[in-house]
């Protein structure tokens, strides 16, 4: 079996987390979808560190950020899919 | 796999079944703390619980004090209990609850014969206990005598991807063969709070739910001088690569599994409601989490960590899982079992379920969890307000 690089929760998730120590841009990175077992890939645009997340769609301000299947904060600033999605493009919406 | 049918536990005078067999030296104040140590420390098979509170507290932070020191003594985890006090009356109120157990339990106070008399009388008291319960045998007891309280701590990215789901695996195979489960935490369920609500097994638990995390919610709104978007995630969650309070919720609220909660627990108390996942208003500290949920009957306790939380509990064995690859490695005589193989799909959660399962009915069946042969004996109380 492929070497997992990234974990995606939930089908429905448009997010995943990295599981390896680092992945570099343009790296094709092969996800496990554990809800599913299912597998599919994606190349990543940014360097991303371990437990950090990955983008798995385009997003545009104001979208929704899906992991575990539930809303986990809103986009701030426009993410290409890819991109490492954190604190500088994502925010609660609960304050 | 299929699941064993039985554990090895003590049976107790009540048909509660114990995982451990404690002989405890229960101090009812904190001046009566090295009474109980002098105690314990002459008669071996004996330990104390020493603690910090139980003087001029009032109203519901002295109810919720009783209920925490009548719960550890009635736990079906302590086979007898000798309970010193500096004065009759309360130590009286709470040998009276523990004696409803129908296990041995006798009271001793200090004031006016003082500690050598008093240490003297409940030695031999304790002596008599100890001898006694080393007599007491495992038995073959069905798992529905497993009551499963579950917490986790110093949570990393790798907690909601590996070992909260392994508990909540277990939760979902354990659960219909009549499992008592409990999970708490009510501050951090903050952000999963609504989805957590419809996870209430009767509108009335749902409606339970939400006023309890409300209740909570104000209380914070109250106490805070900013929001808690500086706290929550903590700068240590942000750094493992946790965006938002929501996303942390989201990854402790793994541990249920896809169970639904029968009833909302206030802090201690005992469920009443039979077998099922039970809801606990509690503290995200785990010493007071613990320590709440064991004085409300649950014999062991699961506990994911991420970064390597070291907690044990003091009548309650803590069986500890980790999904962190170095954690396994850097902390390894802390942790009871390694999921990280999890994160490299050398494992799946259904597997990580049944070693779980294996590893929880091992150490109810009297296998030394990591968190006991180190000497973790964790008792807080949670203080609800300031004393009189």
């Amino acid at each position: 079996m492929a070497k997992t690089d990234i974990i995606i929760h939930d089908k429905k998730d448009n997010v995943g987390v990295v599981v390896i120590e680092k992945i570099a841009p343009k790296q094709e990175c092969n996800c496990w979808v554990m809800e599913n077992d299912g597998s599919v890939t994606i190349v990543s645009e940014s360097e991303i560190p371990l437990g950090h997340k990955i983008a798995m769609i385009d997003f545009k301000e104001g979208d929704t950020i899906l992991k575990y299947g539930h809303d986990i904060g809103k986009v701030v600033k426009p993410i290409k899919k890819g991109e490492h999605v954190h604190v500088h493009n994502v925010k609660t919406k609960k304050w | 796999m299929e699941i064993p049918k039985s554990f090895l536990g003590y049976k107790r005078e009540n048909k509660r079944v114990g995982t451990r067999n404690h002989v405890v030296i229960l101090p009812v104040d904190d001046i009566s703390n090295a009474c109980a140590e002098a105690v314990a420390n002459n008669i071996k098979g004996t330990f104390a619980i020493p603690h910090a509170y139980g003087r001029l507290q009032f109203g519901a932070d002295l109810e919720l004090f009783f209920d925490t020191m009548i719960g550890t003594g009635k736990n079906p985890n302590v086979a007898a209990c000798v309970v010193i006090g500096i004065e009759p009356k309360w130590t009286k109120r709470i040998v009276d609850a523990i004696a409803t157990t129908g296990k041995p339990v006798e009271g001793f106070s200090i004031e006016g014969a003082g500690d050598i008399k008093t240490i003297m009388k409940a030695s031999q008291k304790a002596q008599e206990f100890s001898q006694w319960a080393s007599e007491k045998q495992r038995e073959e007891c069905p798992l529905s005598d497993l009551w499963i309280s579950v917490k986790c701590g110093e949570s990393d990215t790798t907690s909601g991807m590996a070992a909260n789901p392994a508990v909540g695996n277990l939760m979902d195979k354990l659960e219909p063969l009549g499992v008592h489960l409990c999970f708490g935490e009510t501050s951090e369920l903050t952000g999963a709070e609504k989805v957590c609500a419809t996870r209430g097994a009767t509108p009335e638990a749902s409606k339970k739910f939400m006023k309890t995390w409300s209740d909570y919610n104000d209380f914070i709104l109250k106490e805070a001088t900013n929001d808690l978007s500086e706290s929550q995630p903590t700068a240590g969650n942000i750094a493992g690569g946790l965006t938002t309070i929501e996303e942390k919720a989201f990854g402790n609220f793994q541990k249920i599994g896809s169970r639904k909660f029968i009833d909302v627990l206030t802090p201690a108390e005992e469920p009443k409601k039979g077998p099922g996942l039970y809801f606990m208003d509690t503290s995200s500290a785990a010493g007071e989490c613990l320590t709440l949920q064991a004085a409300a009957g649950f014999n062991i306790h699961l506990f994911p960590t991420g970064q390597g939380n070291i907690i044990g509990n003091a009548i309650e064995p803590v069986v500890k899982l980790t999904g962190n690859p170095s954690t396994a490695v850097n902390m390894k005589e802390h942790i009871d079992l390694d999921v990280s193989k999890i994160l490299k799909r050398e494992m799946n959660m259904d597997q990580a379920g049944d070693e779980l399962i294996k590893t929880t009915i091992r150490a109810a069946s009297g296998r030394l969890t990591c968190a006991e042969v180190l000497g973790h004996k964790e008792f807080i109380m949670t203080k609800l307000f300031r004393s009189a």
